[in-house]
C-alpha cells in the first residue's frame, strides 16, 4: 500500500497521520513533510503510526531525524502506536527509549500531561 | 528443494517487490504465519542495505536474491559493493541512536542492522564466494 500523509492541528500540536508502507522508497516523502512542519514553526509534532502497515530502518531514521531537529528548538516529536509488531521494532532498536510513545492521539495531546 | 531467484536494479522502488516475493515464497515454503511479518521486515532490510550500497558506489549491477526451502527457508541477498563496505555493519548501542554525532546514514544503517539481528536468529553476513560483494544469509524454520 502506498504511503499516505495527513496533517491536522490539535491544540498546539501538529498531528501527522501516516498510513501504508514507510520504506526506503517512501521515507523521503515522510521526511519532506516533517521538515515542512518544522520549517513552518511546528514544535510539538505527534506522528500517528496506527495506520502504518510496514516501517523499516529508513522510516525510523526519518523519525529520529525529526527528533534531532526539534530537540535544539525546544520541541518534541511524539509517536502514537498501539500495534504490537511496530512496538516490537521500537523495542529491538531501543528507540522506545528515545521517543515518547502513546497508544492514541488523545493520550499524546492530553494537556494534563503524559498518559502513556 | 525448490529455489526462486530474483534480480533487480538497485532502485528503492523495487525493494517492495522483493519483500512481496520473499513473503510469498516463505508462505509457500511453510514458514509459520506469525513469522511472516519478521521475514518481510528482514528481507526489506537486507535488500535496502544492498540497494544503498550499490547507489553509494555507483554500481548498476543487479541486486540478487535467492530463496530456497531445503528443510528450512533460506534467503540470500547479494550485493556487489566492495567487501569492506558490506562487512562494516555493526550494531549500535541503544544510547547512540539519538546522538548528534551520528550521521543520518550511519544511524539508518545501525538501525537496519539492529532489526536484522533482532528478527533473524540465524543470520550471516559474509563475502561472496566468487567476485566482489557481500551475502546476507537469513534462515527461518519451516513447519512442514
Amino acid at each position: 500500500m502506498e504511503l499516505s500523509l495527513a496533517t491536522r492541528a490539535v491544540a498546539e500540536h501538529a498531528v501527522l497521520e501516516v498510513g501504508g508502507e514507510v520504506d526506503v522508497y517512501t521515507a523521503p516523502r515522510l521526511r519532506e513533510r516533517l521538515n515542512e512542519l518544522i520549517d513552518g514553526g511546528a514544535r510539538s509534532i505527534v506522528v500517528d503510526l496506527n495506520r502504518v502497515d510496514f516501517l523499516d530502518s529508513t522510516g525510523l531514521g526519518v523519525l529520529v531525524g525529526a527528533h534531532r531537529r526539534l530537540r535544539p528548538l525546544g520541541g518534541r516529536c511524539a509517536l502514537v502506536c498501539d500495534k504490537e509488531p511496530l512496538l516490537k521494532i521500537f523495542r529491538i532498536t531501543a528507540l522506545d527509549q528515545v521517543f515518547p510513545l502513546y497508544p492514541s492521539v488523545e493520550a499524546a495531546t492530553d494537556p494534563s500531561g503524559p498518559t502513556a | 528443494m525448490s529455489t526462486v531467484r530474483l534480480a533487480f536494479s538497485p532502485a528503492p522502488v523495487h525493494v517492495r517487490t522483493a519483500r512481496l516475493v520473499g513473503v510469498a515464497v516463505a508462505r509457500r515454503a511453510g514458514v509459520a504465519e506469525e513469522l511472516l511479518d519478521e521475514v518481510r521486515l528482514a528481507i526489506g532490510e537486507a535488500c535496502t542495505r544492498a540497494v544503498e550500497l550499490h547507489r553509494q558506489y555507483g554500481l548498476s549491477d543487479l541486486v540478487q536474491m535467492e530463496m530456497s526451502d531445503d528443510h528450512s527457508y533460506t534467503v540470500r541477498v547479494i550485493d556487489r559493493a566492495p567487501i569492506e563496505a558490506g562487512l562494516g555493519l555493526t550494531a549500535l548501542p541503544p544510547d547512540a541512536l539519538a546522538n548528534e554525532w551520528l550521521t543520518d546514514e550511519a544511524l539508518t544503517v545501525g538501525v537496519g542492522f539492529a532489526l536484522l539481528a533482532g528478527f533473524v536468529d540465524d543470520l550471516q553476513v559474509r563475502p561472496v564466494e566468487v567476485g566482489i560483494g557481500t551475502e546476507v544469509r537469513m534462515v527461518w524454520p519451516v513447519g512442514k
